[in-house]
């Protein structure tokens, strides 16, 4: 079998580095402007409004900063942990019709140790901008401020258990992948199946530990933010977000190779099984969405429906607009748009479909916190912006980086044969 | 009425593949190909166009979809109002799994049965069994020998020369 490599040219790279610049420079403009209170004056009528009862702090530019981080963070980090999912799921399965494809969701997984690194500084910097339960005076029983539903928590949310907590997964991640990797790229160069079927062991392997900590790190990183709150669903609801998303990342980054000329044995039938993961994984995650949804609405519980209240008309009506956007771009468009066979085999509108996804998750992911920490306060502009492209760059350098180490056809694997003839 | 039928008996599935396009290439109609089991790729071989039968899903599951909200809005809304749980008697998010339901239920059976009558398919159908080794090891290539047709040794040829193991006639009743 033929052995394609992937040149990313100075021009691409050049466009990353610009993707970053820009983004550096909206950040840089986005902090200047919150810093010397630009656009602060409707604050100041809003709490002459309010009589000054309640003191109204508005946020704070670094706090602003920081959540943004997170949330990019957490979003691409995600992407990167599903790239390593996807193919473990696919060797557990014995796939044999995404071995041309496999190396693209393989190499998502190199951004896992930036994603790593990012979130412990962030955390340790910021945590107390993002996380409501690391403030000290909330366990303590003498403060006013004293919390008692915050401090039965403590034995699961307290610094140094998070802090370890977050340390294991991503060692456990990078562990998993490294391995993989490895697996894979000795495979291209020894061939035989042995490699083969330690991959399925190891990928087992993975799919437990994943289990296990893609709910948790969704409690830990997204959850645990409303830390009042609490929803059963809320695990799957994060890993149903990841899951499309990367889905839609996979797809879209085989249809852009696909473009460039690479990829050269893939055709429709690949395609069209993407577009059907694309298509079934929005509807999961809708059906996700509503099951949470219904119930805390139906029994309309006071510390369960504030959630929703928040993001429902609280903050008057700030988060509304972002509620049923996320269902339309998420579930209607998706829906409508791939159900039929012709439209999951055409690039043009899987393209379509699965930009809309990687917009609409970032934007789930959005209203997942940011009234928790921004409040009333949450903006769009250009600190948003600005930091979605610098993770978005950086996120594309190392995957195309890590995509270009090894074939992008893993030409010993046993399946390949099969995936060429693939069809559907 | 009698119908008459060569038949090619092939046991090579790519063989039978390239038969059949190389015997439709020759202008021969091909009446039905019997196999132990779905073959890849053979529908476009046979020239056979897609189903619509899609199509007519999305019009069931529309209508399901459309019955169910008419249904639960009148009925709760109009028909005999009351209140459950404190909510608005129209509570959307409350209809959705009954209408996601009855979208299903709409749609699958919908599907069904117009499967069923587009292809004729009804308890008193008799369909002809050919040559039963089709229904084991073998694929069975019937074309129906018009009236009037008399050169059947050319059919024969023909078949045998895009590799059948063997030839046979057969007539069924209609």
């Amino acid at each position: 079998m033929t052995e394609e490599r992937l040149i990313i040219s100075r021009k691409t790279n050049n466009k990353f580095f610009l993707m970053i610049a820009i983004g550096v420079v909206l950040l840089i403009v986005g902090i200047v402007a919150m810093a010397l209170g630009w656009g602060e004056d409707h604050h100041a009528v809003d709490a002459a409004a309010h009589g000054g009862a309640v003191a109204h702090e508005p946020a704070t530019w670094t706090k602003r900063l920081y959540i943004n981080l997170w949330l990019n963070n957490v979003y691409f980090t995600g992407i990167a942990l599903i790239g390593v999912f996807f193919v473990t799921v696919q060797y557990v399965a014995y796939a044999g019709w995404s071995v041309l494809i496999k190396r693209i969701p393989e190499a998502l997984g190199y951004y896992l140790p930036i994603g790593g690194a990012v979130m412990l500084i962030v955390f340790l910097l910021g945590g107390h901008d993002i996380f409501h339960w690391t403030h000290d005076y909330l366990y303590d029983i003498n403060n006013p401020k004293y919390d008692p539903i915050i401090a039965g928590k403590k034995s699961y949310l307290n610094f140094g258990f998070f802090l370890v907590r977050m340390v294991v997964y991503f060692g456990l991640w990078i562990l998993f992948f490294n391995w993989l990797r490895r697996n894979s790229v000795a495979e291209d160069l020894q061939g035989g199946t042995s490699y083969y079927h330690k991959s399925i062991r190891i990928s087992a392997m993975f799919l437990v530990v994943f289990g296990v900590t893609s709910s948790m790190s969704a409690w830990d990183w997204v959850l645990s933010i409303d830390t009042h709150w609490f929803s059963t669903m809320f695990g799957w609801y994060v890993f149903a977000s990841w899951w499309v998303s990367g889905l839609a990342a996979i797809t879209l980054a085989v249809i852009i190779l696909k473009q460039n000329g690479y990829l050269k044995m893939v055709n429709a039938n690949h395609l069209h099984d993407l577009g059907k993961f694309c298509f079934a994984f929005s509807i999961f995650w809708t059906y996700i969405w509503f099951s949470q949804f219904m119930l805390y609405w139906y029994a309309n519980m006071p510390e369960e429906v504030i959630y929703f209240t928040e993001r429902l008309g609280g903050y008057e009506g700030k988060y509304l607009g972002i509620f049923f956007a996320n269902l339309i771009i998420n579930f209607a468009f998706p829906f409508l748009v791939l159900m039929t066979r012709d439209a999951k085999r055409q690039m043009i509108m899987l393209k379509l479909v699965t930009i809309a996804i990687l917009f609409g998750h970032w934007l789930d992911f959005y209203l997942m916190m940011m009234p928790g920490t921004m409040r009333g306060d949450a903006g769009f502009g250009f600190i948003e912006v600005g930091t979605a492209l610098v993770f978005l760059g950086v996120f594309l350098l190392t995957f195309t980086k890590g995509l270009a180490k090894a074939s992008l056809v893993p030409v010993n694997h046993p399946f390949l044969e099969e995936s060429i003839h693939h069809h559907v | 009425m009698n119908k008459k039928f060569v038949l090619g008996i092939y046991d090579d599935e790519d063989v039978l593949l390239t038969a059949i396009e190389n015997v439709r290439a020759a202008g021969t109609k091909i009446y039905e190909v019997f196999s132990p089991f779905p073959i890849h790729g053979i529908d476009d071989v046979l020239g056979i166009k897609r189903s619509r039968l899609p199509i007519a899903a999305f019009f069931f599951g529309l209508f399901g979809c459309s019955f169910a909200l008419w249904m639960q809005i009148w009925m709760l809304g109009f028909d005999w109002p009351m209140i459950i749980g404190g909510k608005p008697h129209i509570a959307l998010p409350a209809f959705i799994p009954v209408t996601f339901e009855l979208t299903v239920l709409f749609a699958a059976h919908g599907m069904v049965i117009t499967f069923f009558i587009v292809t004729k398919l009804k308890p008193s159908t008799k369909v002809p069994v050919f040559d039963k080794r089709s229904t084991d090891d073998k694929f069975v290539m019937a074309i129906e020998v018009k009236d009037g047709v008399t050169d059947i040794a050319a059919l024969n040829n023909l078949l045998r020369t895009n590799g059948a193991i063997e030839v046979n006639q057969k007539e069924v009743l209609k």
